[in-house]
């Protein structure tokens, strides 16, 4: 378990690919330096979309853990 | 007495919903679509008249003529809807009370929501945005063309790459593409929303020296630099640039209180059905599902929509599920083009580009007028039959 605060949490599981990436890049855009974001995905697509973004937008993957039927991903927002 | 359904939005969706359920329901019920402007726009002809293929005359029709003798049109813009009393109230102050609603209400382009854009971006998703793109074109003489996409979700996703294509294929065609630079800045790691179908695109794209820039989501445009800035903190310059805006549900719908926090309506994504409201039914681009918004959903939806609603009013149990299905043709220029054809289980498989698929677009665009409106074109059944 994460022992960040999630300020944010997006429940994108079901969701084709792109939808998580999307949503995530949607609340990154509305939210501010700083904030916790929580992504839930059942896509297997996101498991490379989601890190390749945040590399490229230089924020922060904080953690990636396997659930059950789905990847819990949490990215805080660095600039 | 016949049960009164309202139907909101006179696109492809809501023209051929009020068609099927007359055809279905008969002297049961009594239909009537309101549409703020009463004219049927083809929005997929907005790409041929951008890049001077096609006027606006081919892309508008009265919507009277396309709709069954039997059904009201109400040329009037709803502004509020009251899910609880049954009313939708209209802008000059009257009301129309129903038993049934659909909403087909479409999506509106928000400029204002990129800084710059309106001033420094063209655009093809409105037929004035698309004959001002046509003109620019014309006086166009070489130099960097940006093209990009401003806000996720936005109409018809294969559009932006059919563009630059197209695009390619005019310049070379003016005799000015060696001295013009090409460039799709794409919100994703890849050209299109859905990966086979990129994997049949990029090479496409290479062979005919299309740039492509990934994870470029648009943040802002200084037209005074001449640059468009991302999310991602990357700056590009342009000498043309052309954004698909932003887009979110309508006006109507923010004000009712029926959509989420962009508008959109919470569609159940099998029986098309609004939020807990089991008599209002919402489909093609006011809906929230998580596939392409385009006139193909909103054709693939209506029947389900209108099959519904005459079970209500037959007091039958639910005949049809919506699956997800989408179709769309997607042009790669040089005379070729390739399909798309999912639904939620399905990821497309697109074959690659070739002439059949070209002429088939053709061939659908001049047909539109005659069978989509009035579901001529056969339907196939789909999967799903029998669920609640």
């Amino acid at each position: 378990m994460t022992t960040t605060e999630i300020g944010r949490s997006i429940d994108a599981r079901g969701m084709p690919c792109p939808g998580p990436l999307m949503s995530l890049i949607g609340a990154i855009r509305e939210g501010k330096v700083g904030d916790v974001i929580e992504v839930l995905s059942s896509d297997e697509g996101s498991r490379t979309d989601i890190p390749a973004w945040l590399t490229k937008a230089g924020h922060e993957l904080v953690e990636v853990v396997d659930e059950d039927g789905f990847t819990r991903f949490v990215v805080k927002k660095v600039r | 007495m016949p049960a009164r359904i309202t139907v909101l939005g006179g696109g492809v969706g809501g023209t051929l919903a009020a068609n099927l359920l007359s055809k279905e329901l008969g002297r049961d019920a009594k239909i009537t679509v309101v549409d703020p402007t009463g004219m049927h726009v083809y929005q997929p002809g907005f790409l041929y008249v951008a890049l001077g293929q096609a006027n606006g005359r081919w892309l508008a029709r009265d919507e009277r003529t396309l709709l069954r003798g039997d059904v009201e049109l109400v040329v009037e813009q709803a502004m509020s809807v009251d899910p609880d009393a049954g009313l939708v109230g209209l802008e000059r102050g009257g009301t129309l009370e129903w038993d049934y609603l659909v909403l087909a209400t479409g999506a509106r382009l928000v400029y204002d929501s990129v800084p710059g854009l309106s001033e420094g971006s063209h655009e093809f998703y409105s037929l004035a945005g698309a004959q001002r793109l046509r003109e620019e074109l014309r006086r166009f003489r070489g130099g960097r063309i940006r093209v990009g996409i401003a806000g996720i979700p936005y109409k018809c996703p294969p559009a932006p790459v059919e563009f630059v294509f197209m695009l390619e294929e005019y310049l070379r065609h003016r005799g000015i593409r060696d001295r013009s630079e090409i460039t799709l800045l794409s919100p994703l790691n890849r050209a299109f929303t859905i990966e086979n179908a990129s994997k049949v695109i990029q090479p496409f794209m290479e062979a005919r020296g299309i740039g492509l820039t990934t994870f470029f989501n648009v943040e802002s445009v200084d037209p005074a630099a001449g640059t468009v800035s991302s999310l991602e903190g990357e700056k590009t310059e342009y000498d043309l640039l052309v954004l698909v805006p932003p887009h979110r549900g309508q006006q109507l719908i923010d004000d009712s209180g029926l959509g989420d926090a962009s508008g959109w309506l919470p569609t159940d994504r099998r029986s098309l059905q609004v939020g807990e409201h089991e008599r209002i039914f919402a489909m093609g681009d006011a809906t929230d599902l998580p596939i392409s918004k385009s006139g193909s959903t909103a054709h693939f939806e209506a029947p389900v929509v209108a099959s519904r609603i005459s079970s209500l009013v037959r007091g039958t149990a639910p005949r049809t599920n919506y699956g997800g299905r989408v179709m769309c043709f997607l042009e790669t220029g040089g005379g070729k083009a390739t399909a798309l054809r999912f639904d939620y289980e399905h990821p497309p498989t697109p074959p690659q580009p070739n002439r059949v698929w070209h002429a088939a677009k053709w061939m659908f665009n001049r047909l539109y007028w005659q069978t989509v409106p009035q579901g001529r074109i056969p339907e196939r059944a789909p999967k799903e039959r029998g669920a609640a």
